[in-house]
């Protein structure tokens, strides 16, 4: 029986379908390892970015708590209250505790899609395990942060993620880096399980550097009455980013919904896309993107929506504000029916700062400037997101001062 | 020699290359209200357009002067920071900026804003919504009016505040902007002239093709137009060169 190491031997040097091919021995794969402990014990520089990316160090304020240093897993625990609720650990314990997670690993991405999925086959670094238990509400956040220390590195890592029947939870995952890391490769496998009747979001926040590539490879397959919310969030330069992830909504009245914010600054090259296929009856799903490109950034904004069953309706919505004569948007909306009564439909809007909307404001007393970054600033609003409150506070910081920057 | 808060000198404007206003001439004094009649496409919302300085609107000659000042060549923002208020007729829906936030940069204190707010009788919940996004005719024209009053400033300019607005409503904003008015100046464009029904007006203009036709007593003019439409207008400007007084 061909295994997926097999698998990924032949795909190492496929290119992926979008993106500038990276040539992956560039990267270097060898790395300290750090030792394990608390998040609050980290070095200062490592806390302040992490918070940054929505990662806290107080513990009480997260329902569990990931954190990932290069190769190394250095913190993982579940607050006493959710111990029965939740299972938090690194997914190489969880592969030797649980013997039918195998079952689920490569499972909805596909280990042979491209050189990435492959080096992450073939270079596996740790990752995490999260697992809502059957029926339990999670009422806080839980967190996960993958970091980066070294220069030049490669990080591989692996995530499974499982809502079992009737739970709900909120995951913040946050990407970043050293302020000392300039260059390296990131590749993030997720693959989302979302059982009968379970509600999960992910939030998920990217905070790169000018000559960081990225590429997450991600999946999620929803059953029955389930939910999946994704939230994407990346405001920092960075040299490319690609990715395309896909909800499944396998089961009847499955629903998905992607939310992306991107702010393109420097020369940053972005693709991505989301993609949903309604695979049952009664399927929703909803993709909706904010793209703004400064400087010069090139921006392709994807979204694919396919209405596989009867009775489903899905809704894309691209919509794209360019800063920069030297910045380039590219929305690509595509739809794909395969059935007489599914319902699919796209917007997209692309265009520089409404002169109208300024003027506006300025009629209000704002000045030039000003109305520019509140507009702008109202662009990237994060409320559609549904984040908790203190979260949705720290990203409007952070939004604030990076079109502070840019205008 | 009465004050005057608005004065515009001989002024003529283009939009894209064509001329919409010509050697228009308008005194407007400290604490009179003035109003603007004309038919669709005479020049009315140009006219403001111009004296608030919006950039397409192409100044050829001639000169605005407010408060003693000559403000034709200020950006916007600085001419309504001198205290000019403005109720537009059509604004923008602007996607992710609160009306809240607008009018917190109008007026700070969050007690007064909330006291307004309940002058025009708009729910709070307005605060939160995207500003003009999805509202009403009657929503929009409140929101307009809620604006100029947060701002507060002595020259109010009010585009249409009468089209598009429902009895019920009419009737409150009517009254709001009475009261306003008591202790401000102000150009007001009436298409129908409605809102005369609720405020004093002092003077009347009948802009006809980019051309100030007429001046004179508010109901007197309205009552012309109303009962031989703005062909009277029309006629009178072929017969004087000069713009005619009632």
């Amino acid at each position: 029986m061909p295994t997926s190491k097999d698998a990924a031997l032949r795909a190492i040097n496929k290119p992926a379908e979008y993106g500038p091919d990276l040539d992956v021995s560039q990267y270097a794969r060898e790395t300290k390892n750090w030792e394990p402990c608390p998040i609050s014990s980290l070095p200062r520089d490592i806390l302040e970015r992490s918070i940054e990316v929505g990662v806290l160090p107080e513990h009480e304020s997260r329902a569990a708590s990931f954190f990932q240093i290069d190769h190394s897993v250095i913190y993982r625990a579940v607050q006493s209250f959710f111990e029965d609720k939740v299972e938090i650990m690194s997914v190489k314990e969880a592969l030797a505790k649980y013997d039918w997670l195998k079952d689920y690993w490569w499972r909805i991405v596909k280990v042979d899609m491209d050189k990435y999925t492959a080096l992450a086959e073939i270079a596996w670094d740790q990752g995490y395990f999260i697992r809502i238990l059957e029926d339990q509400k999670v009422t806080i956040p839980l967190q996960a942060c993958l970091f980066i220390a070294t220069d030049n590195l490669n990080q591989n890592v692996h995530n499974i993620i499982i809502a079992e029947p009737g739970s709900e939870a909120h995951i913040i995952t946050g990407c970043t880096l050293h302020s000392s890391v300039q260059r390296g490769l990131h590749v993030g496998i997720a693959e989302f399980y979302i059982k009968q009747g379970a509600k999960l979001t992910f939030t998920m926040i990217h905070n790169w550097a000018q000559n960081f590539d990225s590429r997450p490879r991600s999946a999620a397959l929803i059953e029955d009455n389930g939910v999946f919310v994704s939230n994407y969030m990346c405001f920092k330069p960075l040299k490319s980013l690609q990715m395309y992830p896909v909800a499944y909504c396998k089961g009847r009245d499955a629903r998905a919904r992607f939310n992306t914010i991107i702010y393109g600054v420097g020369g940053s090259y972005i693709d991505v896309g989301s993609k949903i296929a309604l695979q049952n009856e009664g399927c929703r799903g909803e993709v909706i993107s904010r793209v703004i490109a400064a400087d010069r950034a090139q921006i392709y904004a994807r979204g694919f929506l396919q209405g596989e069953h009867s009775n489903t309706k899905a809704h894309l919505e691209c919509r794209g504000l360019i800063l920069s004569d030297d910045a380039v948007i590219h929305a690509v909306p595509e739809l794909m029916a395969k059935a007489q009564s599914t319902e699919l439909s796209h917007e997209a809007a692309v265009g520089k700062i409404s002169e109208e909307q300024i003027q506006y404001l300025m009629a209000r007393g704002f000045s030039r400037s000003e109305a520019e970054a509140l507009i702008v600033r109202g662009f990237m609003d994060v409320s559609i997101f549904g984040l908790p409150k203190d979260l949705e506070m720290e990203i409007q910081r952070m939004i604030d001062i990076t079109t502070k920057r840019a205008l | 020699m009465v004050e005057n808060i608005l004065e515009v000198r001989n002024l003529s404007v283009e939009v894209s290359g064509r001329r919409v206003l010509s050697n228009i001439d308008l005194e407007i004094p400290k604490g009179e209200v003035h109003v603007l009649f004309g038919p669709n496409g005479s020049g009315k919302s140009s006219l403001i357009m111009a004296i608030l300085g919006f950039p397409a609107y192409r100044i050829v000659s001639g000169r605005i002067i407010f408060k003693g000042k000559d403000i034709t060549d200020l950006p916007i923002d600085e001419r309504v920071k001198m205290g000019i208020s403005v109720a537009f007729q059509n604004p923008p829906a602007i996607r992710g900026v609160k009306l809240g936030e607008v009018l917190k940069h109008l007026l700070p204190n969050e007690k007064k804003a909330n006291d307004l707010l309940k002058k025009v009788k708009f729910p709070q919940i307005f605060l939160e919504r995207d500003i003009n996004l999805g509202f009403s005719g009657g929503e929009i024209k409140k929101s307009e009016i809620l604006q100029v009053l947060a701002h507060g400033g002595d020259f109010v300019i009010l585009d249409e505040p009468d089209s598009g607005v429902d009895v019920e409503n009419l009737r409150i904003l009517g009254g709001v902007i009475n009261d306003m008015l008591h202790e401000r100046s102000a150009l007001i464009i009436t298409h129908l002239g409605i809102i005369l029904q609720y405020i004093n007006a002092d003077v009347a203009h009948v802009l006809m093709n980019g051309v100030i036709a007429c001046s004179g007593p508010p109901t007197k003019i309205l009552g012309q137009i109303l009962n031989e439409g703005y062909a009277w207008c029309e006629k009178c400007l072929q017969v004087k060169t000069q713009r005619c007084e009632l």
